[in-house]
């Protein structure tokens, strides 16, 4: 009964979007204030109906109501319950309710907080948004409905995937999708200014909050994907430039364009119709990621047509709202006209570049990945495009926007002079010593190693050398600096979270030690000083699976580091097996342990890695989405939004 | 959710990482290195986007046996990868060759690149001839000096 309430209030919901999109458009064209009005009320009601829904499927899963189809396929009693919650959205129908979920949840917010935006603009950011909530409600409702019945309930689910029962796992799509559909409200910025006709700089600053909130979400959620791949996949790899991933890296790197531009534009008045292309390429993108992964498309061109309702929807989704924003940015977009003028350098230059790395790079993952299906399409040739060609043609992009990250974060506005860059020389020649210490110790090998240690020094000191230049001479130094606006706190915490990310990810790459050989119970090897030894290996018994685990200490020069206890387990009611690494993390290496199959002349196959700074990959993301909330709650943004702009201390910048 | 379902089925093939077993790996450790670096840039072609040296797929071992023993027997790496490309296709290439139309993906971004670089000099120039009408000129400056002074 409760279940069809749901579904029902789920059509309401569609009702109530369908009337929120028509509604305030219209009221805003005909300025009538009392259509407008109604926005707030439709997106809240959208939003409360929704979330009970959710709640309902949510519930069904807590207390395992087999007498629903999804529940039976994702579910079993014997999950623990972190894991029975975690399976709602483990799942395409039930995913897709969170992503409308959180379409409405971002809407709402909207209508709570932006009761001082002007009513048109306001009416107009609800009505885009509801246009898209309608989209996905439908799409739900007529492909994917997650409240279908079965016949006769069995005793217990099916739903015991193992890989799935992981914290890591478990709050990644959350946190994806809180940043993928949070761009659809600054999408719904975007035409709502092109609507209006008008993009000021009081339009800048109340979409960054919404673009940065997103982009946290977005760091966070991938961070916790790598993470998980990293140590549960087996052998250590933290990003494998698969369609999937790059699904969500694209969105990212827009966002991340995106989230500088619209600097520009609230405190320069410049690069609008740029910064609103961004805001709805972001959000594109976000679509064509859903696209690629839910209709499988990329896997192979053939999988398509194994769920051709649900691929095609989703490109008529993306068709109209793209391709319709695309249209109407192209017949509005010349009205937006710049007003701030500047120099070839100055921090606006400096921007434009880190925008247009940022975007020739994600153009870079995209054309990569769909070269595979425009290839078989057009040319009928069966090619991959894998980690090696993205390893080539993205790095070049990203280390050009290493190199002019602190030049350019240093840089005034309008025009800079010499001495703003010069001040900068001594942590360059830093950087140059530190590539060269590393070239020393390990000539004869790639240059990602050195280059990577010397970027991610330059970022860090780079952000180091700011600070100490925002807090200006004299006494009282440490005043001022702890007075600095939260957002200046940002940028720079921020700008280190992606030195320390590069400097990890330099790191493994270039010193990584792997060592594969075949050891006997108490036998050692020797990995880069490192003494493994098999200690033991024994079967066990899980609480839902069977195990055999190995013993393997760890010690260094006869000093015990630390006893790990790498594990393969085998699940019997999923028929999986998976391997659980053994992994001492440290600040400066993880040494990694997987026991392999046992050897037909007796011993086992281990595969042991040491990984120099891999750490730092995840902490950097952490370190960059921490930086996102300091600037999330700089004054301005804490102000109701459209509050006269103050002169403060940032508009000293 | 969506690296859930590549890894998993990712998972599915590959069952459980084992990847190169200790009795594949050469004796010469100059040579392994070299195998190890084309075993990276080939692909399984069971698996869903993972290299032969990742995966723990039987085609896979059987490649990777392959690879090391067309360098033992004194091929060179562009012999190793023309040798497996003639037997699998081009499908087997994590990096796609610059050939025919993939000249466009390898282009793609440099192009854009230089493309974006040009147009923003333009749009510069463009400015700054405006820029040079909006300033003013010599006489009116020394008019309003006159006048701020008086």
């Amino acid at each position: 009964m409760l279940n069809e309430l749901a579904h029902f209030s789920l059509n309401i919901a569609l009702g109530f979007a369908v009337l929120g999109t028509i509604i305030p458009l219209l009221g805003a064209t005909l300025r009538r204030s009392s259509w407008m009005q109604l926005a707030s009320v439709f997106a809240l009601l959208q939003f409360l109906l929704v979330a009970f829904t959710f709640g309902v499927l949510t519930l069904a899963f807590v207390t395992s109501d087999f007498s629903l189809r999804l529940v039976v396929l994702n579910s079993h009693t014997l999950k623990p319950m972190i894991y029975k919650i975690a399976g709602v959205w483990g799942n395409h129908e039930g995913s897709l309710l969170l992503w409308v979920l959180i379409l409405t949840f971002f809407a709402a917010c909207a209508a709570l907080f932006g009761r001082r935006l002007p009513q048109s603009l306001l009416a107009r950011v609800l009505g885009v948004q509801s246009a898209i909530t309608t989209a996905f409600l439908a799409f739900v409702l007529l492909t994917s409905n997650p409240f279908t019945r079965v016949a006769f309930p069995p005793f217990n689910g099916q739903g015991l995937n193992p890989l799935l029962q992981d914290p890591g796992l478990a709050f990644h799509p959350p946190f994806l999708y809180l940043g993928y559909v949070g761009l659809s409200i600054t999408f719904s910025f975007a035409i709502a200014a092109l609507l209006e006709g008008k993009v000021d700089s009081a339009w800048g600053r109340w979409v960054r909050p919404w673009t940065l909130a997103a982009w946290i979400f977005l760091t966070i959620g991938i961070g916790l994907g790598s993470w998980w791949a990293y140590y549960e996949l087996g052998w250590g790899g933290f990003w494998f430039w698969d369609p999937v991933e790059n699904a969500s890296f694209m969105p990212w790197l827009i966002s991340a364009a995106l989230l500088h531009s619209a600097i520009v534009v609230e405190k320069r008045d410049a690069l609008k119709a740029w910064t609103i292309l961004l805001a709805i390429l972001a959000f594109g993108f976000s679509l064509i990621g859903t696209f690629i992964v839910r209709s499988g498309v990329l896997t192979s061109v053939h999988a398509f047509a194994n769920d051709p309702e649900r691929g095609v929807f989703i490109l008529m989704i993306l068709a109209v709202f793209f391709g319709g924003a695309l249209l109407l940015f192209a017949l509005r977009a010349k009205a937006m006209d710049s007003k701030g003028v500047f120099a070839p350098v100055s921090r606006e230059s400096a921007l434009i570049a880190n925008n247009l790395l940022l975007a020739i790079s994600c153009f870079v993952v995209f054309v990569g990945t769909v070269w595979p299906l425009v290839a078989e399409l057009l040319m009928d040739r069966k090619l991959s495009v894998g980690p090696p060609f993205f390893d080539l043609a993205f790095t070049p992009f990203m280390v050009a926007l290493a190199v002019i990250l602190p030049i350019g974060s240093t840089l005034p506005w309008k025009r800079a002079r010499r001495a703003h860059i010069t001040r900068l020389w001594p942590v360059a020649l830093l950087c140059l010593a530190v590539v060269g210490l590393a070239w020393a110790m390990q000539t004869g090998r790639s240059l990602i190693g050195p280059v990577g240690l010397g970027l991610g020094v330059w970022l860090v000191m780079g952000v180091v050398i700011e600070l100490y230049q925002r807090c200006g001479r004299g006494a009282g130094k440490m005043r001022r600096l702890l007075r600095l606006p939260l957002a200046d706190w940002g940028k720079a915490v921020a700008h280190a979270g992606l030195g320390i990310t590069i400097f990890g990810v330099a790191g493994i790459t270039a010193w990584q030690v792997e060592d594969i050989r075949v050891l006997e119970i108490g036998q050692s090897a020797e990995v880069a000083g490192f003494t493994i030894t098999l200690e033991a290996v024994e079967d066990r018994r899980g609480p839902n699976y069977l195990t055999t685990m190995a013993d393997v200490a760890l010690s260094r020069q006869g000093q015990p580091i630390a006893m790990l206890h790498p594990e393969r387990r085998y699940y019997p009611v999923a028929e999986m097996p998976t391997t659980e690494a053994g992994i001492d993390s440290g600040l400066w290496r993880d040494i990694y342990v997987v026991v392999g199959d046992a050897q037909p002349e007796g011993g086992y196959a281990v595969r042991s890695f040491i990984k120099p700074l891999a750490n730092w990959i995840w902490s950097g993301a952490i370190i960059m989405a921490l930086g996102g909330f300091l600037s999330l709650f700089d004054r301005r943004y804490r102000m109701a939004p459209g509050a006269a702009r103050e002169p403060g201390p940032e508009a000293a910048q | 959710m969506r690296q859930v379902f590549v890894l998993l089925s990712l998972l599915l093939w590959a069952g459980i990482a084992s990847a190169v077993e200790p009795d594949e790996v050469l004796s010469d450790p100059v040579l392994e290195n070299r195998a190890r670096l084309i075993s990276q840039g080939l692909r399984c072609l069971q698996c869903r986007n993972e290299s032969i040296d990742e995966s723990n797929a039987g085609i896979a071992r059987d490649l990777r046996l392959l690879v090391r023993d067309r360098l033992l027997e004194g091929d060179s790496d562009t012999e190793v990868m023309d040798y497996v490309v003639a037997r699998y296709g081009e499908y087997v290439l994590l990096r796609p060759n610059g050939l025919g139309i993939n000249l466009v993906l390898w282009l793609a971004g440099p192009a854009l690149f230089l493309v974006s670089l040009a147009g923003l000099i333009a749009v510069q120039r463009r400015s700054k001839r405006k820029d040079s009408i909006d300033q003013l000129t010599e006489d009116e400056e020394r008019e309003i000096e006159k006048l701020l002074s008086s």
